[in-house]
């Protein structure tokens, strides 16, 4: 793989975006905006405190790591598949210098940046709002260009497994919207059954809120072992992307 | 040296043998045809030479180099014009090509003047800031084609350029492609059209079942089997062209 050759496939999706994002970038800011008023408002109307925090205060961190998540896999599922299937980008572009890992690298590269993207967006907002306590929060935005890699990993696989488009309804119904609801966002793992806690520890979005919610407080105590976890994570994964796509893809 | 040489290139896939044991050779400045109904081995053949994907068994070289080893190599060398429609929908007809030619690190002061260059050539200047899904399917194949010399290609590859043509569009293309020929570009033609072949090619291979019949010129080969190339393929492979 040539760092150089995957540029260049960030820099086509790059060119693209700044043609098309004031279509799809309301998209990925309205649904945080309708958690953070209808739960964080709404809810946080009866919650009143959880560990101490009002409600609103309590979720919003968690909103920077789902919204930078979806971010990563929206562009990583449909957006891949799209321009690997449908529009046929993969094929004009492997005819050129980029070869299959160049590309795959790419993909990823994008995914983890928009990740990150998104994420310093709403980081940037809640701040504004007053709902974070401590500078710190600014470190976040380097790990979520990590986890945003691992989003994408995530993805990308599933891209190389799918036999159609539609099949991604079960990526985000029985995977995606699980880990969203049980990472800890909306309230904390301790109220549930230890199992479930067991099980979001290993989901990267449940390390990614902890981390948020840690930054935003400027309370990072503990936080290195949620950065580690992330660490490993991304680089376990890192190879099967490239394995499965080029087996899909490479007849 | 060829350009391009091919010794039992063979291609399967899973258990399909796609092109069973070929062989043949390409020289430089030579306008090449592999003529055969669809389902004969052409894309594939194609395909590989492009380094699209890697051949089941057999040596493939081009500019000398191994296709399985060299591909960034050969491929920066290359310009492929494909069957299908593969331009970038989210981009402009410029944008198109500007982008493309990033792939091959061609910045965009050199990209761009020979963007316009090319769009002159294939008649599309005045499109230059149009969406690609507002372009007539002749547009799109002659953008194409604009696209595969972005890079100022040794070798072109043209997979069926003119499938689905009107005879005044292919037309058109055939000048563009005779313009080329005199510029020295080596240049390799799939295509199942008699004529297109007998106008164009220097030689070419006719393939069968993922077999060549035969290699030669069209001119030899209606010579030795009479008739017209649509004839001579019925008497080497026993059945007529049309697919």
């Amino acid at each position: 793989m040539q760092l150089k050759k995957a540029f260049r496939v960030l820099q086509r999706h790059f060119t693209v975006y700044t043609k098309l994002y004031k279509s799809s970038i309301a998209l990925n800011f309205v649904e945080p905006a309708l958690y953070l008023s209808a739960l964080g408002l709404g809810l946080g109307a009866f919650v009143k405190e959880i560990d101490g925090l009002p409600y609103i205060k309590f979720i919003a961190p968690g909103i920077i790591a789902s919204s930078s998540m979806f971010a990563a896999t929206y562009e990583c599922t449909y957006g891949t598949y799209v321009r690997m299937v449908f529009q046929k980008t993969f094929d004009a572009i492997l005819a050129t210098p980029v070869n299959i890992d160049d590309l795959i690298a790419g993909e990823l590269m994008w995914g983890a940046t928009k990740s990150m993207f998104y994420g310093a967006i709403i980081m940037v907002v809640i701040s504004l709002f007053g709902l974070v306590d401590s500078p710190a929060i600014l470190l976040i935005v380097p790990l979520l260009f990590i986890s945003g890699l691992i989003f994408a990993e995530i993805s990308i696989l599933s891209v190389a497994i799918v036999p159609g488009i539609d099949s991604f309804n079960y990526f985000y119904t029985l995977f995606m919207t699980p880990m969203f609801l049980f990472s800890g966002i909306f309230f904390p793992l301790s109220t549930l059954p230890p199992v479930i806690a067991k099980i979001a520890f290993f989901t990267p979005l449940y390390h990614l809120v902890n981390a948020c919610r840690a930054f935003a407080l400027g309370k990072p105590s503990g936080v290195e072992w949620d950065i580690l976890w992330l660490l490993v994570a991304v680089t376990i994964l890192s190879p099967y992307p490239f394995r499965l796509m080029r087996r899909r893809i490479i007849k | 040296m060829p350009i391009v040489s091919a010794k039992g290139l063979t291609k399967d896939y899973g258990s399909l043998r796609a092109v069973d044991t070929i062989d043949f050779e390409i020289v430089k400045g030579e306008f090449f045809g592999f003529l055969g109904p669809n389902g004969a081995g052409k894309t594939t053949v194609m395909g590989i030479i492009y380094c699209f994907m890697p051949p089941t068994s057999g040596d493939v070289k081009v500019f000398g180099m191994d296709v399985r080893i060299q591909p960034g190599h050969i491929k920066a060398r290359i310009g492929v014009m494909p069957q299908d429609d593969n331009l970038d929908p989210d981009l402009t007809v410029l944008e198109n090509l500007v982008v493309y030619a990033r792939y091959f690190d061609i910045p965009r002061k050199t990209s761009l003047p020979r963007a316009l260059e090319l769009l002159d050539f294939v008649e599309l200047r005045e499109k230059a800031g149009v969406n690609i899904r507002n372009l007539s399917g002749g547009m799109k194949r002659r953008l194409l084609l604009a696209r595969a010399l972005i890079n100022n290609p040794e070798l072109l590859i043209l997979d069926e350029p003119t499938t689905g043509f009107d005879p005044h569009s292919r037309h058109a293309v055939w000048d563009k492609l005779g313009h080329l020929k005199a510029s020295d570009t080596t240049l390799i033609l799939t295509t199942h059209y008699m004529e297109e072949a007998e106008r164009l090619c220097d030689r070419v291979a006719i393939m069968d079942s993922g077999r060549i019949v035969t290699i030669d010129s069209p001119s030899d080969l209606t010579r030795t089997y009479g008739g017209n190339l649509e004839d001579v393929y019925l008497r080497l492979t026993g059945r007529p062209l049309a697919a």
